[in-house]
């Protein structure tokens, strides 16, 4: 499977980066060479091997329910772009309804 | 013309029980300030790693035993990959090919007294987004991220639901489920219990058809008029030769229908994969015995119970499994009395008028399970009357005390002495000669209207069934 160039503008586009028209082409060399790679890997035999989901061959270690932390809320704020009532400002999200 | 059949599907959020996130050591106690509940990870900082909650496996595993499911041994957690301002990070931590409760369960339902058993695919673990807040600020849009990180169990249906009807007995059936488990609150306000539908219609015998999904409706009500809106709507598009679109739709419920979302193309790619920061979930067998020897009792299993031991009949059982809260709160009242009928006459009668008006849930009634066996006591010892129960009962509702400090407080003792009650016996019927001689003449209903006279002269406090015995002793020697 070849990525083409309007693979790239959709792979941007959820992403979101915005790659210049001139640079989809490279783009998609680049990411073909990757796929190229794996290609290679597809062809060793992986019958009977159990998928591995980290590379780290541990199991997840917990933590237990009890409240650790507390309010920062004035600290986190002063280093964000905008903060008002409290809240994170950001530009406006069309709400989609 | 052959009829269209419906097909439903439901995804169901239940938020989890716990005192912190999943992720992160932060509260997620209801209603607190804007983001004073969300520390570093919750915000999407870099540099921090998610360390998983230990409370939410034990809830999961009991979830999957009660719905006869498989548990999986080895779960995965996936990062879903899609940009909205309440989610920071970029990406939801979920699972996806390996969730924490696989296939196999299933949850039966019974609609228009009909069963039908519903297919559960699986049940994963995942976070909560934030909010949005995006009327208040001129060209910006404020978020709260408090809510991020809120550890959600969302809970797969196979499309095996049939109407409307169907739906919501599964929700409602499931609400009831994860509350017995003491999984989830169920608080449907709050969003701790959120139901998205897939809808679709086809003519049997053919594939399915395209779906639209339903998303966050917060009442029972509102489902079912949001699937039938949604199943008349796809059936008029069909009908005119036209195509559903597969589509997130939100309900109105001011003008009942459904609107589409307008989502932007390709918004559904998600990109799951692997999450490396958080390595596999491993349930030993041990952790699902643990979890299968605490299994509470399941309101069906209490239903049966009610009826087939206490005398209930099915219409009481179910009111008293409306929630656990009520189960709790109606078998430690009978524990204290071994009265099951008379707690349940309480139960249904008095304390949900009280709690319906005031708006209030079992168990926030200021009255305790305690407090009302300690006044069903009262009147089984025949200190008080089933009238002054009640009149001692909204005393105790309105805080004035224990039943035995109301009766003394309001002398509400009755009276019981053989002597005083046949003393304003005697008066009574020395005052009503021509009642007596109608009563001597045959007609036994003015008993009735002696009755009535005593209680009145003894201001309601003489005991009734002894006034009775008293007079109709009285009335056969004059």
């Amino acid at each position: 499977m070849a990525i083409e160039k309007k693979d790239v503008t959709a792979i941007a586009r959820l992403a979101a980066l915005s790659v210049e028209e001139e640079e989809i082409g490279q783009v998609a060399g680049k990411l073909n060479h990757i796929l190229d790679v794996l290609q290679t890997m597809q062809s060793v035999e992986t019958d009977g091997v159990e998928p591995m989901s980290h590379p780290l061959d541990q199991v997840q270690r917990l933590r237990e329910d009890t409240v650790t932390e507390t309010n920062q809320r004035d600290r986190y704020q002063r280093i964000a772009p905008a903060a008002e009532k409290g809240l994170y400002l950001v530009p406006q999200v069309i709400e989609q309804v | 013309m052959q009829d269209w059949e419906v097909v439903i599907g439901l995804e169901i959020h239940a938020q989890l029980t716990t005192q912190t996130k999943i992720f992160s050591g932060s509260s997620i106690a209801y209603g607190a300030e804007p983001n004073t509940q969300a520390n570093l990870l919750d915000l999407g900082m870099p540099g921090q790693l998610p360390v998983l909650n230990k409370a939410v496996i034990p809830k999961a595993i009991r979830f999957g035993l009660a719905i006869g499911a498989n548990i999986g041994r080895r779960s995965v957690f996936d990062r879903k990959n899609y940009f909205y301002p309440d989610l920071p990070k970029g990406y939801q931590t979920s699972q996806f090919s390996y969730p924490i409760v696989e296939d196999g369960g299933s949850l039966e339902i019974e609609v228009e007294g009909e069963t039908r058993r519903i297919g559960i695919t699986r049940a994963h673990l995942e976070e909560d987004a934030g909010k949005s807040i995006h009327d208040a600020f001129p060209g910006m849009t404020g978020v709260d991220l408090n809510r991020a990180g809120t550890p959600l169990l969302e809970i797969v249906s196979e499309p095996d639901m049939r109407s409307a009807q169907e739906a919501v007995a599964y929700a409602r059936k499931m609400h009831e489920l994860v509350q017995f488990l003491d999984i989830c609150d169920g608080n449907m306000q709050e969003g701790s219990f959120r139901v998205d539908s897939n809808v679709s219609i086809h003519k049997p015998g053919t594939p399915f058809g395209t779906r639209a999904e339903l998303k966050n409706i917060n009442s029972f009500r509102f489902i079912e008029q949001a699937i039938e809106f949604e199943v008349a709507r796809q059936i008029e598009i069909l009908e005119s030769g036209g195509e559903v679109v597969q589509e997130t739709r939100l309900y109105d419920p001011e003008r009942n229908e459904t609107r589409s979302m307008r989502e932007k193309e390709e918004a559904n790619d998600y990109r799951y994969f692997p999450c490396p920061d958080l390595l596999p979930v491993v349930i030993e067998q041990a952790d699902i015995e643990r979890e299968a020897e605490a299994m509470p009792e399941l309101p069906d299993a209490k239903r049966a119970r009610y009826q087939q031991n206490w005398g209930l009949s099915e219409d009481d059982a179910q009111v008293l499994t409306a929630s656990r809260a009520m189960s709790d709160y109606f078998e430690t009242l009978v524990d204290l009395t071994g009265e099951a009928k008379k707690a349940a006459n309480w139960l249904m009668g008095d304390l949900s008028k009280a709690l319906n008006q005031a708006g209030l849930r079992i168990d926030q009634s200021p009255v305790t399970a305690k407090m009302l066996a300690g006044l069903m006591a009262r009147v089984d010892d025949g200190t008080i009357s089933g009238k002054m129960a009640k009149q001692v009962f909204s005393a105790m509702w309105d805080g004035e005390g224990h039943a035995d400090e109301v009766i003394e407080a309001k002398g509400l003792k009755q009276i019981t002495d053989e002597g005083a009650i046949t003393e304003m016996v005697d008066q009574v019927l020395a005052d009503h000669p021509d009642q007596v001689a109608a009563y001597q003449g045959g007609q036994e209903k003015m008993l009735g209207f002696f009755v009535g006279q005593v209680m009145k002269a003894s201001k309601g406090q003489a005991n009734p069934a002894q006034v009775n015995a008293v007079l109709k002793a009285r009335l056969a020697q004059s």
